[in-house]
């Protein structure tokens, strides 16, 4: 190797097309556009305030006020309602869903804090016993009916009450 | 006129009726049954009221029996309660936290400097953060708590002494020993 081409070497190393800082270069640039990427999908993951609302009414109306209890935290006045209110969306913001966010209300404060009750064993009577009458009633009604009607249908003469009845009709006619 | 017992039904079902909203009407509808009776007491970190530096957390409960109470200055029926839990305290009944609840910390450290401090700690929650993972609908509320840190008792409304004697010290007594059977 001749002098002249070492120093070109050595000058190439320390220029911007030599292969270690072109690295360097790219390894920068390309960290650059990641973390780019990275934030927009922090970003898209955030919920705007909006979306938290919507899902804080959502959720606080389907929850009962344990102050005035018959109202919902969503529309309650009461100082226990409001701070519920803060926890649906603090709840919301950490990335609970709305099950989740009823279902922690409902570890804490039992089914009672559902406006809607479940349908589990315990309510089985309060959702199945409107149907239940209507039912009982329904087939009272069909079976009183046709008991009814059955009533109605006479049974035909005998032969002797048949004779009878002509007998009489036929008197009446000459009359 | 035949009697026949169809006659009867409407009063049947009128009294079935009866009966049942009589029971209604002997429960309280606000007084919730708690859900964490035998549960472990929520983890929470807190402000302690007369050092908010440092923080009150679950661990404080663990290795004695202690009566945690849900109090405000603002709440009128803490006043009635307060002279039984100073008694409670003059005569080392029981390890007390309290919570003071929705309050600033100004009023609350008023309230107790008022009328004495039955509390050995005071945990301070503006924002209902223990309160509503304790299910606490209204103060006071009272909390019996055993030596492994899970809740056993639960009591709403104003503690008398009557009440202490009759309701809560048997249950203390009874976790006490509990605490003394397991090594």
């Amino acid at each position: 190797m001749s002098a002249k081409h070492a120093m070109r070497a050595k000058h190439e190393r320390h220029s911007l097309q030599s292969p270690a800082i072109c690295r360097t270069l790219m390894f920068v640039f390309i960290s650059l556009f990641m973390s780019l990427f990275m934030n927009m999908a922090a970003l898209a993951q955030t919920m705007s305030d909006k979306e938290v609302e919507a899902r804080a009414h959502e959720v606080g109306s389907a929850l009962r006020c344990v102050v005035c209890q018959n109202q919902s935290i969503d529309e309650s006045d009461a100082d226990l309602a409001k701070d519920m209110r803060k926890l649906v969306r603090f709840r919301i913001r950490q990335g609970d869903s709305n099950a989740e966010v009823i279902s922690y209300m409902q570890s804490r404060y039992g089914d009672f804090v559902l406006l809607k009750p479940p349908v589990q064993s315990n309510t089985y009577f309060l959702w199945f016993a409107p149907v239940g009458l209507m039912l009982v009633f329904l087939i009272w009604y069909v079976v009183r009916t046709r008991r009814t009607t059955m009533q109605l249908e006479p049974e035909p003469l005998s032969s002797a009450e048949m004779a009878q009845f002509k007998k009489i009709s036929k008197k009446e006619n000459n009359t | 006129m035949k009697m026949t017992w169809k006659g009867l039904l409407p009063l049947l079902i009128f009294s079935a009726m009866g009966i049942f909203l009589a029971i209604g009407l002997t429960k309280d509808p606000s007084k919730l049954p708690s859900q964490l009776i035998n549960e472990p007491f929520p983890e929470f970190s807190l402000p302690d009221l007369f050092d908010p530096e440092t923080q009150i957390d679950q661990t404080y409960l663990k290795g004695q029996v202690t009566l945690v109470n849900v109090f405000g200055s603002w709440c009128v029926a803490c006043d009635l309660e307060h002279p039984t839990l100073r008694r409670l305290a003059a005569a080392n009944e029981i390890t007390m936290l309290g919570i003071d609840w929705r309050d600033t910390m100004e009023k609350g450290r008023l309230w107790l400097e008022r009328g004495g401090n039955p509390y050995d700690r005071v945990a301070f929650d503006a924002d209902s953060i223990l309160a509503i993972s304790l299910g606490v609908t209204g103060a006071p509320e009272s909390f019996l708590v055993d030596h492994t840190g899970q809740i056993r008792f639960k009591y709403v409304g104003p503690i008398s002494d009557k009440i202490w004697r009759k309701e809560i010290k048997p249950i203390v007594l009874a976790l006490e020993q509990e605490m003394e059977a397991t090594p």
